[in-house]
């Protein structure tokens, strides 16, 4: 299943500055897997060394925070837009 | 001038130059501002920062001024060194001997955002900026919109659109764009986090957060200074993403280590709404882990449901021998009332959270009646009327005569009589 996956400014470095990537996948961790496959660095950035998505890292499916889903197992349905964004401050 | 050495990642350390990024490209963990503290000691002085302007810029030494800017230049309406005054009346309702409130609800805009802004839109300019942006529950489109049209840059501004009607109404006047969007603070920064990679703006609290964190060092440096060049025993501050609280136990590390006080320990303490305590949760519970909520409280300017700095606003607790809580809805406005009534500092709901903390964490000993305890008033009342509307009114509605007056009064005295019987 083909979703797109948004980049953002940090990580295009890794993607040759292309800000969206279309890769295949039914969960996230399987879309994680393509994206780190397709341009070699970004799993390491977006995982840390027990395989959970870091601390600092948020992830999005269509919009909803993954960590109100099933985290890494959330399903990711066929034309998905999945949202990598470092957390932010703000008040 | 210039004492910044660049930035580095909290998290895995790596150093990088100055420039407007805000998260490490090896690990997304967010970078801070390097500074030489060893060159500072010696040069930066009680006696050079008190020959300074009464804001914030008396501590510009401690402060990002980015090599190159002009500090004569600086975004400055005037914020901090608000006032730190005793508040013996609220510490005896509280059971406190020795309590002090850092009223900053008299800013520019008044709250402490106005610290944050200055620092940020001040490094804007220095790296080129001239659109100034930002997500924000209300405080901080005050401050961003004001500092913007002060310094003449263009501004975008970005809220969630149930905020209060004062909030929007009080950041419009100043002619900023202000978008509303449909969802709360958290879909706001996301949407912003987003906007910030393809728009070359400052976003004070996304890609110049490294910079605008820092202001909020000032209200502990004022804090001290104000105390006679003293640490208090415990702060007691308000959090919605932790970075007030994390800055505050910052700058008294960074006094101690130029020389500027004597060490001597200072717990911090943190303050959150029920109805949005990521970071009291995770504490409380031991796990550590802060989880994202979904705000519902009316403590908006605090509503961050996935608050960036929580993991080191829970470091700063537990090394320093603080703690957390979180207080309901109604008691947050029985305690801004109690604030008015006791000190006459109209807070915000912010304010209510940090005095309604204050007195849980007294009522489990976590704070000691002996300790000299600064509790964090972060913002004013009037932009959270709303909130105390069904609460407080006139005491006597009365036709403009003389006897309809002495008749009020009489039948209150009359009143009062019964009551005592």
């Amino acid at each position: 299943m083909s979703v797109t996956v948004r980049i953002p400014t940090p990580l295009r470095n890794l993607t040759g500055e292309q800000a969206t990537v279309d890769v295949e996948g039914s969960t996230v961790a399987e879309i994680v897997k393509s994206l780190d496959a397709v341009h070699p660095g970004i799993g390491e950035r977006v995982l840390a060394e027990d395989g959970q998505v870091r601390r600092f890292v948020n992830v999005f499916v269509d919009d909803e925070d993954i960590r109100f889903q099933q985290g890494l197992d959330t399903p990711v349905r066929e034309g998905a837009t999945v949202s990598i964004i470092p957390a932010v401050a703000g008040g | 001038m210039g004492y910044v050495r660049g930035l580095h990642c909290r998290e895995c350390g790596r150093e990088t130059a100055i420039a407007p990024v805000h998260v490490c490209e090896f690990c997304f963990g967010p970078l801070e501002v390097s500074y030489d503290y060893d060159a500072m000691r010696g040069n930066v002085t009680r006696a050079s920062i008190e020959a300074g302007p009464r804001s914030i810029w008396r501590y510009a030494d401690l402060l990002p001024v980015l090599p190159g800017s002009d500090l004569t230049q600086r975004v400055d309406l005037g914020a901090g060194y608000s006032p730190l005054v005793p508040a013996p009346r609220l510490g005896a309702a509280l059971g406190l001997d020795d309590l002090w409130l850092k009223n900053d609800t008299l800013n520019p805009t008044f709250s402490f955002k106005d610290r944050v802004v200055s620092v940020a839109l001040t490094a804007a300019k220095a790296l080129g900026f001239t659109t100034a942006a930002c997500a924000s529950t209300g405080n901080l489109a005050h401050s961003v919109a004001a500092h913007a049209a002060h310094a003449g840059m263009d501004s975008y501004v970005f809220i969630p659109a149930d905020l209060e009607q004062a909030k929007v109404l009080s950041t419009a006047v100043y002619g900023p764009n202000l978008v509303a969007v449909k969802g709360n603070y958290d879909d706001v920064n996301r949407l912003c986090a987003e906007v910030a990679g393809e728009y070359g703006w400052a976003f004070v609290n996304v890609n110049v957060r490294p910079y605008y964190a820092e202001g909020s060092k000032t209200i502990g440096f004022e804090i001290a200074e104000q105390l006679g060049w003293t640490l208090p025993d415990h702060v007691v501050a308000p959090m919605a993403s932790g970075s007030m609280l994390v800055k505050i136990d910052k700058a008294f590390t960074e006094l101690i280590k130029v020389g500027l006080v004597e060490e001597s320990p200072v717990r911090v303490s943190g303050a959150q709404a029920t109805g949005c305590s990521p970071i009291a949760t995770a504490l409380k519970d031991g796990s550590g882990f802060v989880r994202p909520v979904k705000p519902d409280t009316i403590a908006k300017s605090l509503a961050i449901g996935n608050p960036a700095d929580g993991y080191y606003a829970i470091d700063a607790v537990r090394r320093t021998g603080g703690w957390m809580e979180d207080v309901s809805d109604p008691e947050i406005v029985d305690a801004i009332q109690l604030l008015a009534r006791t000190e006459g500092i109209f807070a915000e709901t912010a304010g209510g959270v940090t005095v309604a903390t204050l007195q849980k964490l007294v009522a489990q000993g976590h704070v000691k009646r002996h300790e000299r305890t600064v509790a964090v008033i972060s913002g004013l009342g009037l932009k959270t009327l709303d909130v105390i509307a069904d609460r407080v009114g006139p005491t006597y509605t009365i036709n403009a005569g003389l006897q309809d007056f002495q008749s009020a009064l009489d039948v209150q005295a009359e009143e009062h009589k019964e009551n005592q019987s």
